[in-house]
């Protein structure tokens, strides 16, 4: 252990942009932005799916309001909403008295909450395409073999649904991690935020910015792989046969 | 009704700026694009791996990094080239560059690699066999391209086209970050002045979806002109 730290000072001795204590500037970025990214796209899938299922239904007066929704929040920009839920968010009434307060007082929370309500947009439109895609056959099929709605549902359209959808998906996933970035303007400490105070403090544009840009670029070719990796196992029967 | 407290004229020509900065962006990215999706198809290797280390790593870093790498990183570059000038021509110009510049160059720089692979599909969608006729016609490869490769690819490119387009409007946001002044910017300016961030930033909102509307019924009668010959129109 102590040959890898002395290793390291050496590595970082002489140089004034990359120190020790940048580094943990960084660090601490990267883990706001993994965390920030994580929870909203979790969030955000967790309430795409019943909505695309109401967005998808033949009734105008269920699927109507999903689709203003997908519509206002795929329309404007992240960083407008953003700005409406960082600023909005202490007109709530009795905000500042509840409990709550010292949770919301922070730029973590609207952060999450735009995130989270932009990219359940997005997911709740790429999941009704999906359910729109189902074979008609298979929904025959299922009917025949007297499935309720919701059974058929739950057994046959949801899980081809999620099939079908895993390629568009994972285009929102890198969409999110970049969409990310703007977290700092609302002096949120991620990944950017980090790169923007290290800039502000040194005046050198270069090295914090192409850092922190391929530490972006190493994320999303993770995420590619990752995707690639379980398009590979949960898409396998759509690929073409070679005997 | 609704009282903008004077912040009115300010907020209308920050979508001045807003729509400017966007559809020069657009128009450097259809170029950017053009000249990508031809070096992508190149046989010769050196085009292609540029063309190919230009898009993926676009497409992977964010829009707000390359920005302010761009626009923080432009003038060190920029007051280098002009003491480089100064010191061996004895040329003395100061160049600024200035945030609207910076804007433009990024979105134009990052949707150039979308609109490459948006092109080079409709390039390759293009059916060869309208290619040799040309030829055999004895046009220039010039005039194929202008004649018969670009308006049956713009065919093929136009909703992958208006995709791009969308997402490059609401992308012109975050110019307001790098200090130009758009409509999101004196939106957020006067929020933060009047304490009222619904009565400033939700009419900005609704001015995107108004450019959205716009600029889809454009794309559908752009549509309809390259579809002429094609489809039941």
């Amino acid at each position: 252990m102590p040959d890898i730290s002395a290793w390291f000072n050496d590595l970082l001795s002489g140089n004034l942009i990359f120190t020790p204590t940048t580094l943990g500037y960084y660090w601490d970025g990267l883990v706001t932005t993994t965390q920030l990214v994580f929870l909203s796209l979790v969030i955000g899938l967790v309430l795409a799916v019943p909505l695309a299922i109401l967005r998808s239904s033949k009734r105008k007066w269920i699927s109507l309001p999903v689709y203003l929704y997908t519509y206002v929040f795929r329309g404007t920009p992240l960083l407008v909403q953003l700005y409406i839920i960082y600023y909005g968010v202490v007109f709530f009434d009795g905000i500042q008295e509840s409990v709550f307060w010292p949770i919301f007082r922070e730029a973590f929370y609207p952060a999450l909450i735009a995130f989270t309500l932009n990219t359940a947009a997005y997911t709740t439109e790429i999941f009704r395409g999906a359910i729109k895609a189902t074979a008609k056959g298979e929904i025959e099929a299922a009917r025949a073999y007297g499935m309720s709605q919701s059974l058929m549902m739950r057994r046959i359209i949801i899980p081809s649904a999620f099939r079908r959808a895993l390629p568009a998906y994972g285009n929102e996933v890198i969409f999110m991690l970049h969409a990310s970035a703007i977290a700092s303007v609302v002096t949120l400490m991620d990944l950017t935020g980090a790169a923007r105070y290290v800039y502000s403090r040194f005046y050198t544009p270069f090295e914090p910015f192409l850092f922190v840009a391929l530490i972006y670029l190493c994320l999303t070719f993770a995420i590619l792989f990752f995707f690639r990796f379980l398009e590979k196992k949960l898409l396998a029967h759509l690929k073409p046969q070679t005997p | 009704m609704l009282d903008l407290q004077g912040y009115g004229p300010r907020l209308i020509e920050g979508a001045g700026v807003t729509v400017q900065l966007a559809v020069l962006s657009l128009l450097l990215a259809i170029v950017l694009g053009l000249f990508t999706a031809t070096a992508k198809m190149s046989r010769h290797w050196l085009l292609h791996r540029v063309a190919t280390v230009y898009t993926t790593l676009i497409r992977g870093v964010p829009d707000l990094v390359l920005m302010m790498l761009l626009f923080y990183g432009g003038q060190i570059g920029v007051n280098a080239i002009s003491d480089i000038l100064y010191d061996h021509y004895d040329i003395d110009i100061y160049i600024n560059f200035n945030a609207f510049a910076a804007g433009v160059l990024t979105i134009g720089f990052i949707f150039g690699a979308y609109m490459g692979e948006t092109f080079r599909g409709a390039f390759m969608a293009v059916d060869n066999g309208q290619i040799e006729a040309g030829k055999a016609y004895g046009m220039s490869s010039a005039l194929v391209f202008r004649r018969i490769r670009f308006p049956q690819m713009m065919r093929h490119a136009l909703p992958g086209l208006s995709n791009n387009w969308m997402v490059l409007l609401k992308t012109t946001a975050l110019v307001s970050v790098i200090g130009l002044t758009d409509m999101v910017r004196v939106a957020a300016e006067a929020s933060r002045a009047t304490h009222e961030p619904f009565v400033f930033l939700i009419p900005v909102a609704v001015a995107y979806l108004l450019i959205a509307s716009v600029s889809e019924w454009i794309f559908a009668r752009l549509q309809k002109r390259y579809d002429i010959g094609f489809g039941e129109h």
